[in-house]
């Protein structure tokens, strides 16, 4: 398996890419990711309702250029569903997906009408660890598959932590992802209760233009260096080459991978004694184009060594990107967040915060360590507090006539 | 009502193909058109079976009770089928159910006098809170995600078999009056097919 494959029906056309390129040419600006987005099937074409393929031999909305709105949706299983009815509840999600993601339906749909624009809707199934224990499969489970550890910064609560079953559904039109939302979780209603529901934003392409990093709610450039979704696709999609370097998995996920889902609350009031100079020193970061401190453009190497006229770290030691980093170039995975803003509670201004959504092949080697290294020492938790945290499998994408996660179910 | 008898050749190969496929068969959305009852050999003139599909096929989920199945019924002929009666393992009896308002003015659905009627060339559709296939006595539980199997019987005896997927559906309530039964002595409903 190639590491820039990027697998799926994602796949890179020469129709498509000069289609973009005339759209391109036709004044739709779009920036450093059009290659990405050709490649998960894009067509801003006016008119076109631009789709994501659902088969293929990865899930969508993963390696998929991040869409302007999302939800993520926690279930759990009812009493006395066990490995049968789970199929049947597949069969039912990939039925429903495989249409709404092409613009139809879903089968018993009471509002047809709003499944007529994908615009680019995925939706990505998550398995949680108790699906393994409630169908009998605890030996399929794989070894990272538990709530991480628990951390200093944590504030977990329950209403925003765990499920046994996740849908992340994103699509560049909200009326898309709330049709898909109702959709799914009442044609799964005998199965499943919902646990938790969190809506996230990002910049529209049609404001933004597809590709730029999202800025998130502190001001920050988001999403600056993060994993090349092509080349650098091992690091997240479990494989040959990600088993040789975490060990070994269940066959039945190769071609999915995991999903780390925080819910980060942001103390947006006290960010705001804050002066500027001050804020970029916690990221490590200018806030006007997101360039590393010792450089001038956003896609500049931030170098750790520098020192100022006084001998000190320019990027200083409790910097976020300084302590987000480690040596070892595998401790790396894909980050996909999304910014929230709910009604504050009572006597309180705002409730925002990113839902930091995060692919890896393996939780353990890849994920924990950094945020170990942010739990010991991160400037950035004097304005931040992890208030909900869920793990999942990813099961591989399926083709045509099959179900998903059917190759741990069948 | 007319047996209309086309001329184009009957497809029958469709059925022969059926144990290679019988995987992709069990999830196949729309289904394949299956032939079970029509004699003659292969020049012989196509029946209406062999001429209409349904689209996008599924069933209300139910335990017992009744229940109702409904799609897009597709006619590819230039002459019209009619669809006089179905069957299912899943229901002792079937019927194909329009509705109407009775005397009191309420809606209600009621056994479809003549079939269902699918033009040359044209589609009939099946939907909640219009004609409809009836499940009168549900024999084994459907359940969502679990597939059954009905058979239609066409005015010239040929058939066509489809497979429908079960969904939790909260709509697809209607009345029903028996033809008999105009004074709404015996009134049914699908209400009490609760699965919780
Ligand atoms: C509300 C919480 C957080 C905010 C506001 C935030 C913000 C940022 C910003 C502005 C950057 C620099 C731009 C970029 O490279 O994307 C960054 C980088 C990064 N963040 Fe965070 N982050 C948060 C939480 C986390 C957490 C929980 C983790 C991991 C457990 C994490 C891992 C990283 C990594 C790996 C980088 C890239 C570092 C590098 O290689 O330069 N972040 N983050
Ligand atoms: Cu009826």
């Amino acid at each position: 398996m190639s590491e820039a494959d990027l697998g799926g029906g994602e796949g890179l056309s020469r129709r498509n890419l000069l289609r973009t390129g005339a759209v391109a040419a036709g004044g739709i600006a779009i920036g450093v990711g059009a290659r990405e987005a050709v490649a998960a099937g894009t067509t801003p074409d006016a008119g076109v309702p631009a789709t994501v393929p659902f088969h293929g031999r990865h899930q969508a909305g993963v390696a998929t250029p991040p869409q302007a709105y999302a939800v993520f949706v926690a279930y759990d299983l009812r009493a006395g569903v066990d490995r049968e009815a789970l199929i049947r509840l597949m069969r039912i999600w990939t039925d429903d997906i495989a249409r709404l993601v092409d613009g139809r339906p879903g089968l018993a749909d009471t509002e047809p009408e709003l499944a007529q624009m994908p615009a680019r809707l995925t939706v990505t199934l998550g398995l949680g660890p108790g699906v393994f224990d409630a169908t009998g499969m605890a030996h399929q489970k794989p070894t990272w598959l538990k709530p991480l550890p628990s951390f200093g910064i944590d504030r977990l609560e329950k209403a925003w932590s765990g499920g046994d079953l996740l849908l992340q559904i994103c699509a560049d039109e909200e009326m898309t992802v709330s049709h898909a939302l109702r959709l799914l979780t009442k044609d799964a209603r005998t199965f499943v209760t919902v646990r938790w529901v969190q809506r996230g934003f990002r910049h529209s392409a049609a404001a933004a233009g597809t590709g730029a990093s999202m800025r998130n709610l502190m001001g920050q450039v988001d999403g600056t260096r993060n994993l090349d979704t092509a080349a650098e696709s091992s690091l997240f999609w479990i494989g040959d080459r990600s088993r040789e370097w975490f060990g070994a998995q269940p066959d039945w996920i190769t071609g999915g991978t995991s999903q780390v889902v925080r819910r980060i609350a942001m103390h947006l009031d006290t960010w705001d004694e804050l002066d500027r100079t001050g804020r970029e020193q916690a990221i490590g970061r200018r806030l006007h184009n997101g360039a590393p401190l010792t450089g001038s453009h956003e896609n500049d190497e931030p170098d750790l060594e520098a020192l100022n006229d006084l001998g000190l770290e320019v990027i200083e030691p409790f910097a976020h990107i300084r302590r987000a980093r480690s040596d070892d170039p595998r401790q790396r995975f894909l980050r996909r967040p999304y910014n929230y803003d709910e009604p504050p509670p009572a006597g309180q201004l705002s409730s925002s915060g990113l839902i930091f959504a995060t692919y890896q092949a393996d939780i353990d080697h890849q994920y924990v360590p950094i945020q170990r290294r942010l739990d010991e020492l991160d400037l950035l938790n004097t304005w931040t507090t992890p208030i909900g945290s869920a793990v999942f499998a990813i099961p591989p994408g399926c083709r045509k006539g099959e179900y998903l996660a059917q190759s741990l179910l069948a | 009502m007319t047996t209309s008898i086309t001329t184009r050749p009957a497809t029958r190969r469709l059925g022969i193909r059926r144990t290679k496929t019988m995987a992709t068969a069990l999830v196949a959305v729309v289904a394949a058109v299956t032939l079970t009852a029509c004699g003659g050999s292969d020049a012989a003139p196509a029946t209406q079976a062999s001429t209409v599909t349904i689209e996008n096929p599924w069933v209300k989920e139910a335990d017992s009770g009744m229940t109702a199945a409904f799609g897009t019924l597709r006619n590819a002929s230039d002459h019209q089928a009619v669809i006089v009666s179905a069957t299912s393992s899943s229901t002792s009896s079937m019927e194909l159910h329009e509705m109407a308002t009775n005397d009191e003015g309420e809606m209600v659905m009621r056994p479809m006098k003549g079939g269902f009627v699918i033009p040359a060339g044209g589609t009939h559709k099946l939907d909640p809170g219009s004609d409809h296939l009836m499940f009168m006595d549900v024999t084994t539980p459907i359940k969502a995600g679990d597939t059954v199997t009905v058979t239609l019987t066409f005015a010239d005896k040929s058939t066509m078999k489809f497979t429908a997927p079960a969904r939790t559906f909260s709509g697809a309530k209607e009345n029903y009056e028996g033809h008999d039964d105009m004074d709404g002595h015996d009134h049914m409903d699908m209400d009490d097919m609760g699965h919780e």
